[in-house]
């Protein structure tokens, strides 16, 4: 259902299919956009992250090495424990640009000082516009609400997290929100374009334009004027706050939903809280060239590191986004089965869903499922 | 005990009501009864009151606004009257259609300085919903951040909204939520804020939470980040159930409706706005224009907000009982509004709570 995420424009769809073809062909093709692939081999940059990261990538390495799947990872232990992380993060962002393709956990930020977010400057660095998560109960998995099926697509690289700020004369702080027509008009279409692509009805629009007049209101007017463009998908918008209540009283009433940087974060961890947490959604990261799969509520669960408790799901789920995005289905769709075979056998659960099991004997079960 | 003392003395300077009882004996609470469903709920509320012998005499205002010199202004009358008795009970207003009209919500906070709105969310015996064990308290800045109302075109489809955050007003909120922290005994306070990624503007409104934090040492002070905060709220909503949130106004506006959707929405939920010069309690629901005038709305969301301004007033015990009636009433079902799925009126739903007073 993932399929065919990485091209943003409907424009740029027959270049697309051109592309995978020839990579279903495997051979080395220098192609503008879209994974390299040498020899059969995919080579994608891991970064498994700070917190839970190092137990959740191993998961995943268990689990591609158990189905055989063609991929290498390079990978870079960035932290955001860290002062300085200039050299390693070069090293990083040029594998990434290389294979075009990463696998990431989530680097700590620290909180009023310190360097500012590495995740940010990654998705700014490479223009990795789009963040994808999808919320959608899993089977095996009890959760308040039932039949939740909704995909939020969040603006990745402007906004509240334009990182501009400054002091005005001391305790006058002022922090600059920025909304452009050029970025608003191209994630909108990116989400129109997901809906046609993956069959689905509807596209919310979510924003605060009765209070942001200006930015808020290009945001929502882009928009609906890119709406247009797609008669065949019906489009609404809601308030921000609205959204929320809405999510947690009727969330079966959304499908496909648009939004500015911020609210992206909070309506996707709403999402996680509706249908089991954290630990089993997954989600991906967009841009015309790269791309980057990575839990989609993005959280460090620095609580819980090197507990052996953590729930790999989310990052395994995220890696099988990554195969659909390879052109690698069969691989997806088996370990996808068995994630899913092994959350409804109900016993090896980690903590976070109520289980016992250790991440390591969740990733066993995995494997047995494959 | 001496930093008790202290505290209490904070607590008292706070954002608390400084009305007198006048010559009957009475405190005099200004009424704006609203649009719509407005004058309905408000009516119950009185005749309630009334039921309950609370010690109060309304002076009914209408606030409509009107534009003098450019701007939107609430009517000298209204504006005398609530000046008058710092303290006031408002129904859903509607919002005047027209250029020139800033919305009339920012018109009262801005007039009576209103800093600090209060939203408590507790799940209501009676009325189902998906989570039965909500009891959270959310108190949000109410008078800059994302709020301020600085945008501006820089270029053609570039677009600049300023978020504003000041060591005053971020004082001044989190000092309200210790105080309301020590006044409902909850005792512990919890700053939800994003200062990983805006780190001068949440930070310094975290950083002013931690300072006023120090004054009050026998509260207990901790932190979370707004994602996580979503997410755990809406997992287990029963982890702040003994803290009291305290949040820059948009993270506020989002959360304390989700608290609202999470209890069954905004006919069930109270709202207090602490201000300066004025305090005004209201119902943060529509106005009902397709069922007004036909005794079918809830008085609920009115009710328990003017139950909040009764402990405001520091008149809880008539809060108290008047609280326990409406929720029995619920709770046993029989003679509830449609939205709560019953068939009684307002009226006969006032009756049963005046029955049960």
């Amino acid at each position: 259902m993932l399929r065919s995420l990485a091209r943003p424009s409907a424009a740029t769809a027959q270049a697309a299919s051109r592309l995978s073809a020839r990579a279903m062909m495997s051979t080395i093709v220098e192609d503008a956009v879209g994974p390299k692939c040498y020899g059969g081999t995919y080579t994608v940059t891991l970064i498994p992250g700070d917190g839970i990261g190092q137990e959740t990538a191993a998961s995943v390495k268990a689990v591609f090495a158990a189905a055989k799947v063609p991929v290498e990872f390079e990978q870079f232990d960035l932290s955001g424990f860290a002062q300085e992380n200039d050299g390693l993060m070069r090293e990083a962002l040029s594998s990434l640009r290389r294979n075009r393709v990463g696998l990431k956990g989530i680097l700590y930020t620290p909180i009023r000082q310190g360097h500012g977010s590495f995740n940010v400057a990654m998705r700014k660095e490479l223009d990795i516009y789009a963040s994808v998560a999808h919320c959608k109960n899993m089977p095996g998995v009890e959760a308040r609400h039932k039949d939740v099926d909704f995909v939020i697509i969040r603006e990745n690289t402007e906004g509240e997290y334009s990182g501009l700020e400054h002091q005005s004369v001391p305790g006058v702080v002022e922090s600059l929100k920025i909304i452009t027509r050029p970025k608003t008009e191209r994630i909108a279409r990116y989400a129109f374009d997901y809906a046609l692509r993956n069959g689905r009805k509807r596209v919310t629009i979510v924003h605060k334009a009765n209070i942001m007049k200006l930015a808020d209101g290009l945001f929502l007017n882009t928009c609906r004027a890119v709406a247009k463009e797609y008669p065949s998908i019906q489009y609404n918008d809601m308030i921000v706050d609205n959204t929320a209540m809405q999510l947690v009283s009727r969330p079966q009433q959304f499908d496909v939903m648009v939004m500015p940087n911020l609210y992206g974060s909070i309506v996707s961890n709403i999402g996680a809280g509706l249908i089991g947490g954290p630990g089993i959604v997954p989600g991906a990261n967009y841009g015309r060239e790269f791309a980057i799969f990575e839990p989609g509520s993005r959280h460090v669960a620095k609580d819980i590191q090197g507990r052996n408790t953590a729930n790999p799901s989310s990052l395994i789920l995220s890696a099988v986004m990554m195969l659909r995005h390879l052109q690698l289905p069969a691989h997806a769709d088996q370990i996808e089965a068995a994630v899913h075979k092994t959350l409804s056998a109900g016993a090896p659960r980690t903590p976070d869903l109520g289980g016992t099991q250790s991440t390591t004997e969740f990733t066993k079960a995995i494997i047995a499922n494959l | 005990m001496a930093s008790s003392a202290k505290q209490a003395a904070v607590a008292g300077a706070v954002g608390q009501y400084s009305g007198q009882r006048n010559s009957n004996g009475n405190y005099e609470v200004t009424l704006i009864p609203g649009d719509g469903i407005g004058p309905e709920i408000s009516r119950s509320v009185e005749r309630i009151f009334a039921a309950a012998k609370v010690p109060v005499e309304w002076e009914t205002a209408d606030v409509t606004p009107v534009l003098r010199d450019g701007r939107t202004v609430i009517p000298d009358e209204a504006l005398a009257s609530i000046l008058r008795t710092k303290i006031a009970l408002k129904g859903p207003l509607a919002t005047p259609i027209g250029k020139g009209h800033v919305s009339l919500n920012l018109t009262l906070r801005r007039t009576f300085n209103l800093y600090a709105n209060v939203r408590p969310c507790k799940s209501v015996p009676g009325f189902a919903t998906r989570y039965s064990d909500v009891d959270t308290v959310l108190i949000r800045e109410n008078t800059e951040g994302e709020y301020s109302g600085i945008e501006h075109e820089v270029v053609g489809g570039v677009m600049q909204s300023i978020k504003l955050i000041t060591k005053p007003a971020s004082e001044r909120v989190a000092r309200f939520a210790f105080a309301h922290a020590v006044a409902t005994g909850r005792n512990h306070v919890t700053a939800v804020h994003k200062a990983n990624i805006m780190k001068l503007s949440d930070g310094l409104f975290l950083q002013a939470c931690q300072e006023v934090a120090r004054e009050f040492p026998g509260v207990q002070f901790d932190e979370v980040l707004l994602d996580r905060a979503c997410l755990q709220i809406v997992q287990d909503p029963a982890q702040y159930a003994n803290t009291v949130m305290v949040m820059p106004n948009l993270y506020g506006d989002i959360l304390s409706d989700m608290c609202a959707g999470l209890i069954g929405g905004l006919g069930l939920t109270p709202s207090g706005n602490i201000g300066r010069d004025a305090s005004i309690f209201e119902s943060v629901h529509g106005t009902g224009p397709d069922i007004a005038g036909q005794d079918k709305a809830n008085p609920t969301a009115l009710l328990l907000s003017s139950c909040m301004m009764l402990r405001h007033m520091r008149l809880n015990s008539y809060a108290d009982r008047i609280e326990a009636a409406a929720l029995a009433t619920i709770a046993e079902g029989k003679a509830i509004t449609a939205d709560l799925g019953g068939r009684a009126s307002n009226t006969q739903y006032t009756d049963a709570i005046i029955s049960r007073l």
